[in-house]
């Protein structure tokens, strides 16, 4: 068993793992944050993105000892004050959700992406920066929506506030 | 996933020797071929060392008409460089194709060609660009390098440290990627330099990546598509199986091609 120790949604917190331990399940077995999700277990689907360092990962190709040292966030760490991120928001407003499995991944992704390309992402950047998350429901349209909806907001909440 | 030892290097001197006190180990950089390979069992080393956090493997340098680029360097961070935008546009290109943006965050240019996968993108890069694959203890030419599936010249604990190449006058990839996998059902990879010009192509062949002598020659006195146009790949070289046959991707080598040197805008 080895000691981890790592930053999860801004807290430090520590745990004994198997080296093998994967950091999904990590994040949920030992952590108790449930929200990050194992779909396919295969690589595919991106239910576990989380990202570490503020990059989007897939948490169930990463073991926990590699995440060791590092910055985690995860869809809990999201909200703030009770008040939902501008991407949950979007995807409450636009019913970017189905059955709501694969959403914490999509979410991350979303907020991922946002990050990268700010106001410059458009419908065609949004489906390519999907690629690593499947939605079994196939609920795509209102996803690509809700992240084109919050990706706007969040441009106009930055250029406010310059 | 069986039980391994994780180790995590702080210097390519420090990881040779992690490795070399390990009974079955291997190193890990990002982990996307690795992680996933090791969960279905079909690895199982008894350690794994960590080149993640190895700083002297990571970086693009560009100087004159050399660029290096460290084995750690991610697929994301080769693909944004705009450094290398700037010096060889078709190789952020190749790399913003790799996987999905996760995969690209994580995987590594020196991960992707030390396992040669017969359908990664990078070895077709490094074999049309004539690099230098430059590791802990030698210097290896992309020719001698890329030795069949799956195997490389690399020796037991070797690590790749960087590749290096020449910019090219011109150069361009185009791929055709599996509708599942995205991983290439073939690749290629043209580049003009110096040199002459050199194609490569990945996904495609029975024995993994490869140089295209006719379509290098083709090309030599005419660099266009249209020079293409009567260059014929051999059916018996390819790879056949369940998502196309040795016919289809004979057909498939030569599309790739011509779109690849149309897409190969002067650097």
């Amino acid at each position: 068993m080895t000691k981890v120790t790592m930053t999860v949604n801004g807290r430090q917190v520590s745990g004994e793992v198997e080296d093998r331990t994967l950091l999904v399940h990590f994040i949920r077995d030992k952590l108790g944050l449930t929200g990050t999700h194992v779909g396919c277990d295969t690589s595919q689907c991106g239910a576990c993105v989380v990202h570490m360092d503020g990059r989007s990962i897939k948490s169930c190709s990463t073991l926990a000892v590699q995440a060791a040292g590092s910055e985690i966030l995860t869809i809990e760490g999201l909200a703030k004050d009770g008040e939902l991120h501008p991407v949950q928001a979007a995807f409450k407003a636009n019913h970017g959700l189905q059955c709501g499995f694969c959403t914490p991944g999509m979410v991350m992704t979303a907020v991922d992406m946002i990050n990268r390309y700010g106001g410059r992402l458009d419908e065609k950047t949004v489906r390519e920066n999907l690629e690593g998350n499947i939605c079994r429901c196939t609920g795509y349209h209102n996803i690509v929506k809700a992240i084109l909806a919050a990706a706007a907001e969040m441009g106009a909440g930055r250029q406010a506030a310059e | 996933m069986y039980a391994t030892n994780y180790h995590r290097a702080s210097s390519v001197a420090d990881a040779v020797r992690l490795k070399g006190a390990s009974e079955d180990g291997k190193y890990v950089s990002g982990g996307m071929t690795l992680i996933p390979t090791m969960k279905q069992r079909l690895a199982a080393p008894s350690d794994l060392v960590d080149l993640r956090h190895v700083a002297e493997m990571k970086g693009i340098t560009v100087s004159g008409d050399t660029i290096r680029i460290g084995a750690g360097t991610t697929h994301a961070e080769v693909a944004t460089s705009a450094e290398l935008k700037a010096a060889c546009p078709a190789l952020c290109h190749l790399a913003s194709q790799i996987g999905d943006p996760h995969v690209r965050h994580m995987g590594t240019l020196g991960g992707s060609i030390a396992n040669n996968d017969p359908a990664a993108d990078y070895p077709s890069a490094m074999l049309a660009l004539a690099a230098t694959i430059v590791t802990d203890r030698r210097e290896i030419a992309a020719d001698d390098f890329f030795t069949g599936l799956f195997e490389t010249a690399l020796e037991d604990g070797e690590i790749i440290v960087a590749v290096s190449f020449a910019r090219p006058e011109r150069a361009g990839y185009s791929k055709f990627p599996n509708p599942a996998s995205r991983y290439a059902m073939t690749g290629v990879f043209v580049a003009k330099a110096a040199g002459g010009v050199r194609v490569a192509v990945t996904g495609a062949g029975s024995n993994g990546v490869f140089r295209h002598g006719g379509m290098e020659s083709a090309l030599a006195g005419n660099f266009s598509p249209d020079a293409l146009a009567g260059v014929t790949t051999d059916p018996s070289d390819m790879l056949s199986d369940i998502h196309g046959s040795a016919e289809y991707r004979a057909n498939l080598v030569n599309v790739m091609a011509r779109r690849a040197v149309a897409a190969a805008g002067a650097v």
